[in-house]
């Protein structure tokens, strides 16, 4: 992902008149930015050091907030409430991350690769992403039918005779949560590496087999190097998804299980928002050091 | 590769393939088989009946939720994200083409904006409306104006904030988009149009606008649906009213008859409308390219 370099088209000219009618015309978008994102970002860095009580926000400078999170986490016997909530919130991330990269490489490889008509290949690539313009909150109240405790999986297991007594953790659970996840988001990673896949050279793969791979090398040592970049991005989409849902975490885990965005979301509503924002800068920090950690690899992989 | 038979491989891809297309539209159809149920239907299978009740329940309102009031808000507002969406897109988007001074970082800002946690996003933008409501309240005081200070309750709104979260979700795709139409797009059209005479205004009106319009039916498409479904961004940074996928997300645990499977149906179908409306409009606008009409 990079803008489109102004050189790529000739019709340029560095005239400064033209320059000052880009920023005209890049004027609108950039304050929607300043406005709705940097500006929010500041004061949450600002507020985060503010006090307050039951009625206001008290501008202050005080470490009061980041204190109170990491309060008794000090203690080696017992794991306090933020490090469990952020274990627990890392471990989803990790699971979610894992599963869409398997299967949405691949779903990606056998569109990119095994579908031989273009037609048909966009048609399923589109059948893959239409679900992305629907409800999240939809599909995610789709499986209460299929997984709940008379739902059909339970019913139809109880017909059989494999279980005696319908299986409880079906539905808000972790498994309903990461199930959902999957449901949802495997499509971020599907459009990224599916891109990267339809920019490989087919050539290399012919040269591949006259080589002598197999099908497994050429995969390995061809396709999965080549698809790095959707690889990467994909993979920055869904941890930072997972990292900061409240949403499904909610309404999946029956509203019972912890996550980072929880806390966020229920301080917000007590109006405890010094509290919030330190727990959004500590939560930003962590994904910015993981997306880092991620770009980390591409570059390290090329070295290679 | 062997043109004629396929290997192995290609069939358990295949078969893989099919069984993800499944479970990605399975449950979605049994929620609207199960909204199509009689009055004595439950949450769950088997189907007993076949009526429109539940659609009639929701249409007389879940409880307390006036379901058709959150319906309009969310049409308001996803028509109003769509038309910024499309139009600060196309603009940056053209600008982005020539020398911009400070490109890269607003570009850096933007897929920021894409990667963020929604719920710090929804965090920031309700703080900063807040601080505004103490600050204004501040001023009415100042300047002795009690009225105001009295009647004021709050700039945190649908077409205030609210709009806001949902541009820092919706723009970031419209400028990809845009990026992607112009990395493909020959200028030499416009330079032709430039060299006989047209005015930049009537090169962009009758060269380039119809050229990209598919592409940017896409952009209003994705302002749209994104606005319309979206919940984390808008969660904190709405003030007391709700769209209809807050309403939503607040009747799941309250609800317990098929009619919220209804509100599903209800809500999917207008998400696949304007999908089919969209796919339409950009073909209409290919076809009028291919055989070299105006519009």
């Amino acid at each position: 992902m990079s803008p489109p370099t102004a050189s790529a088209h000739a019709r340029t000219s560095s005239s400064p008149g033209h320059a000052l009618s880009a920023w005209w015309q890049a004027l609108p978008l950039t304050v929607v930015f300043v406005l709705f994102f940097l500006v929010p970002l500041a004061l949450i860095g600002m507020v985060s050091f503010w006090d307050f009580n039951e009625y206001e926000l008290l501008p202050a400078f005080t470490f009061k907030n980041y204190i109170s999170i990491f309060d008794g986490c000090s203690n080696a016997a017992e794991m306090c409430t933020t490090f469990k909530t952020y274990l627990s919130t890392f471990k989803f991330s990790l699971l979610v991350w894992l599963i869409t990269l398997v299967v949405g490489f691949t779903v990606s490889y056998f569109l990119a690769f095994h579908v031989r008509s273009s037609t048909v290949q966009t048609l399923l690539f589109v059948l893959c992403t239409i679900p992305f313009w629907t409800s999240n909150v939809i599909r995610m109240i789709s499986w209460v039918p299929l997984l709940g405790r008379n739902g059909l999986v339970n019913q139809t297991l109880v017909q059989l005779g494999v279980v005696d007594q319908p299986i409880e953790w079906l539905l808000f659970s972790d498994f309903s949560v990461v199930l959902a996840f999957v449901h949802l988001y495997t499509m971020f990673m599907i459009v990224p590496i599916f891109n990267s896949m339809m920019r490989i050279d087919r050539s290399l793969l012919e040269a591949a087999s006259d080589s002598g791979a197999s099908a497994w090398q050429t995969l390995w040592n061809v396709i999965v190097p080549l698809s790095r970049t959707g690889i990467i991005v994909g993979s920055i989409f869904v941890i930072t998804i997972v990292m900061g849902d409240f949403v499904t975490i909610g309404v999946m885990g029956g509203q019972q299980i912890a996550s980072v965005g929880k806390i966020i979301q229920v301080q917000t509503s007590y109006l405890q928002f010094p509290l919030a924002a330190a727990n959004a800068v500590i939560l930003l920090a962590l994904v910015l050091m993981i997306i880092w950690a991620l770009t980390r690899l591409v570059d390290v992989r090329k070295e290679l | 590769m062997n043109r004629d038979q396929r290997p192995l491989g290609f069939w358990l891809l295949a078969l893989f393939f099919v069984a993800f297309v499944v479970f990605l539209y399975g449950p979605m159809l049994v929620i609207v088989l199960l909204s199509f149920q009689g009055p004595e239907g439950g949450l769950t299978f088997p189907i007993r009946g076949f009526s429109l009740h539940w659609f009639r329940q929701l249409a007389e309102g879940l409880g307390v939720v006036d379901i058709g009031a959150a319906l309009k808000r969310s049409l308001g507002l996803g028509l109003a994200v769509m038309a910024f969406t499309v139009v600060l897109s196309v603009l940056a988007g053209l600008a982005f083409r020539k020398k911009l001074w400070g490109g890269s970082a607003l570009f850096f800002v933007v897929v920021a904006s894409l990667i963020m946690p929604s719920i710090i996003v929804s965090l920031g933008i309700g703080l900063e409306f807040r601080l505004l409501d103490t600050g204004l309240k501040w001023v009415f005081g100042a300047l002795g104006m009690t009225g105001m200070q009295e009647t004021f309750n709050t700039t945190l709104g649908l077409y205030t904030s609210a709009l806001g979260a949902h541009l820092t979700w919706t723009l970031p795709f419209g400028l990809l988009i845009m990026f992607a139409i112009f990395n493909r797009f020959n200028p030499a059209y416009e330079e032709a149009a430039r060299d006989l005479g047209a005015t930049p205004w009537q090169g962009f009106r009758h060269v380039v606008l119809p050229l990209i319009a598919p592409s940017v039916v896409g952009i209003a498409m994705f302002g749209f649906t994104l606005s319309w479904d979206e919940i984390a961004r808008t969660s904190q940074a709405i003030g007391y009213v709700n769209t209809l996928p807050l309403e939503l997300q607040g009747l799941t645990t309250t609800v317990t008859t098929p009619a919220i499977y209804a509100l599903g149906t209800v809500t999917t179908v207008v998400s696949l409308l304007v999908m089919a409306g969209a796919l339409a409009l950009a073909s209409f606008f290919s076809r009028l390219q291919k055989q070299g009409k105006r519009f």
